[in-house]
């Protein structure tokens, strides 16, 4: 899992110092770096609907690694941007995180994820209770964010963006039925209930 | 046509390396300059490898160009593996992977509209009359990455000249090629195909305003927009419309083909302006391919000098 979950940095990395990144490296990396940290939050999101769709209850254990990647990747995202990109040049940064809308909600996507991170240990699990639930599903609120980021950003070429928002929709739909079907007045709620473990798997 | 397309000649047609290597010094030697002279080799030796050789030969040292702000050029690899020309692809190396299923030999220039020279012409004898010459240009693109290139090509003005508009004509539109089989991306809807752009007159004869053929002393590569593009260096990138089948003069203003797309976004004239944000993304500043640190855009792309007058008592917020 983990050795999956560095690769393309690795790979991202060793093509940079060999000079293999195309004419404009920077903007690259930046690209592979946010492509792989939203691939890496919907694969996250998709844990729960596999588990309860095909009963394999121990995938349920790499969540936590996938989100993790998820966030470390959103944060070299966010690093080489500010680095490499920008230079740190804080006046166009401050520009960027106030005027530029796609850079306002996908910053906002990963400050979000700030606190899942920070609270991902067991100690915070059983600290939190109930709470550490609520709080974690800011990470539907966070992949939303970083779809409609990546959205705004391109030219003309929607298909990987209509892509990404097609399988969060299909992802959120999936919950959204199972949130329907356990309201207590709903007569096919019992069914479904039996299919998923308990709430805290959404 | 004048062009022949290299499985129509037999190989003893083609002339022994020496005798055309003398034929070159000659015709360098009457003043001619490579320029007038290679386009007829090329057009009569239209085979790869004849041409990697005679341009080989005929390089100059670019290393040692400069553009008119003493600025180095972008590497022959830069300019034709980073591109976009959205008829291969959006990727930026998707036109160079791509992009050989584009036939630049034989082509035909249809010329159409409110001018005297109607009719369909051969690329040859279309560029064959035309002042030939390297131009090292600044390419800004929309997307606020820049390069600096050695073009060849000639001033669209001599067209415009030989084509003899008629009063009524005000503006001059270009349309790319529309064929599924050599560009297979125009079966997307990323764009309506074919491509449009547009110019007004003016800007069209201004003498910055070239129709290149060739990029680094070289025939232009199809990823670049082989065998006649447009550039104009005051503009952003999208306004150099790419492999050009036909010229039309007109009355009325062209609708280019991103102005069609995304008319809030991209605008008729797409002057380089550090002070129009576009919509989405700031236009103060660019990055010089090869360069970390962003540099400052300048007005009109550093050619405001020359071309502010164009402009002058028009609102570039609005025109924009």
């Amino acid at each position: 899992m983990w050795l999956g979950g560095l690769t393309p940095a690795t790979w991202l990395a060793w093509r940079f110092v060999t000079g293999r990144l195309g004419a404009n490296p920077i903007e690259e990396i930046l690209h592979r770096l946010g492509g792989t940290a939203l691939i890496f939050l919907l694969a996250t999101l998709s844990v729960t609907p596999i588990r309860s769709l095909t009963g394999w209850n121990s995938i349920i254990q790499v969540r936590r690694t996938l989100g993790l990647f998820s966030f470390f990747y959103l944060t070299m995202h966010f690093l080489v941007y500010a680095i490499l990109d920008q230079t740190l040049d804080w006046e166009f940064i401050i520009e960027d995180l106030t005027e530029r809308r796609y850079i306002i909600v996908g910053f906002t996507g990963w400050v979000l994820l700030i606190p899942l991170a920070v609270t991902s240990t067991k100690k915070w699990i059983r600290k939190l209770g109930k709470r550490w639930q609520r709080l974690h599903r800011l990470v539907y609120i966070s992949t939303a964010l970083g779809v409609a980021h990546f959205y705004w950003q391109v030219k003309a070429d929607t298909y990987w963006p209509l892509v990404a928002t097609a399988v969060l929709v299909a992802l959120m739909l999936f919950r959204f039925q199972i949130w329907i079907n356990r309201r207590p007045l709903d007569p096919g709620s019992k069914q479904l209930k039996q299919s998923v473990n308990s709430p805290k798997d959404l | 046509m004048l062009i022949k397309r290299s499985e129509d000649i037999p190989s003893s047609d083609i002339t022994p390396e020496s005798t055309y290597l003398n034929r070159r010094k000659f015709i360098a030697g009457f003043g001619l300059g490579g320029a007038l002279g290679s386009s007829m080799i090329r057009s009569q030796f239209d085979s790869a490898k004849v041409l990697e050789d005679e341009f080989s030969r005929t390089q100059k040292d670019w290393s040692r160009v400069r553009s008119d702000l003493d600025e180095e050029l972008n590497s022959y690899e830069d300019v034709t593996t980073y591109n976009n020309f959205y008829e291969f692809g959006t990727g930026k190396d998707d036109p160079a992977k791509n992009s050989h299923t584009l036939k630049p030999h034989p082509w035909n220039i249809e010329v159409d509209g409110l001018c005297a020279k109607r009719g369909t012409y051969g690329l040859e004898e279309f560029i064959k009359p035309r002042n030939m010459e390297d131009r090292v240009y600044r390419l800004r693109c929309v997307e606020a990455w820049s390069m600096v290139i050695p073009w060849y090509g000639f001033s669209l003005k001599e067209v415009i000249d030989w084509a003899e508009p008629l009063g009524s004509a005000r503006y001059i539109e270009f349309t790319s090629l529309y064929n599924l089989e050599q560009m297979p991306m125009q079966r997307s809807f990323v764009l309506e195909w074919p491509y449009v752009e547009g110019l007004r007159l003016d800007e069209a004869r201004h003498p910055l305003t070239i129709l290149v053929t060739g990029v680094y002393g070289r025939e232009l590569p199809n990823q670049n927009g082989a065998p006649l593009r447009l550039i104009v260096p005051w503009k952003y990138g999208f306004k150099g419309i790419k492999s050009i089948v036909k010229i039309r003069f007109t009355e009325t203003q062209p609708l280019n083909t991103w102005q069609q797309s995304t008319p809030r976004e991209y605008g008729f004239y797409a002057n380089v302006n550090p002070g129009v944000d576009h919509p989405r993304w700031s236009q103060a500043r660019e990055r010089r391919l090869g360069e970390l640190r962003k540099r400052p855009t300048l007005m009109f792309n550093g050619y405001g000098e020359q071309v502010a007058n164009l402009y002058s008592g028009m609102d570039l917020r609005l025109n924009f």
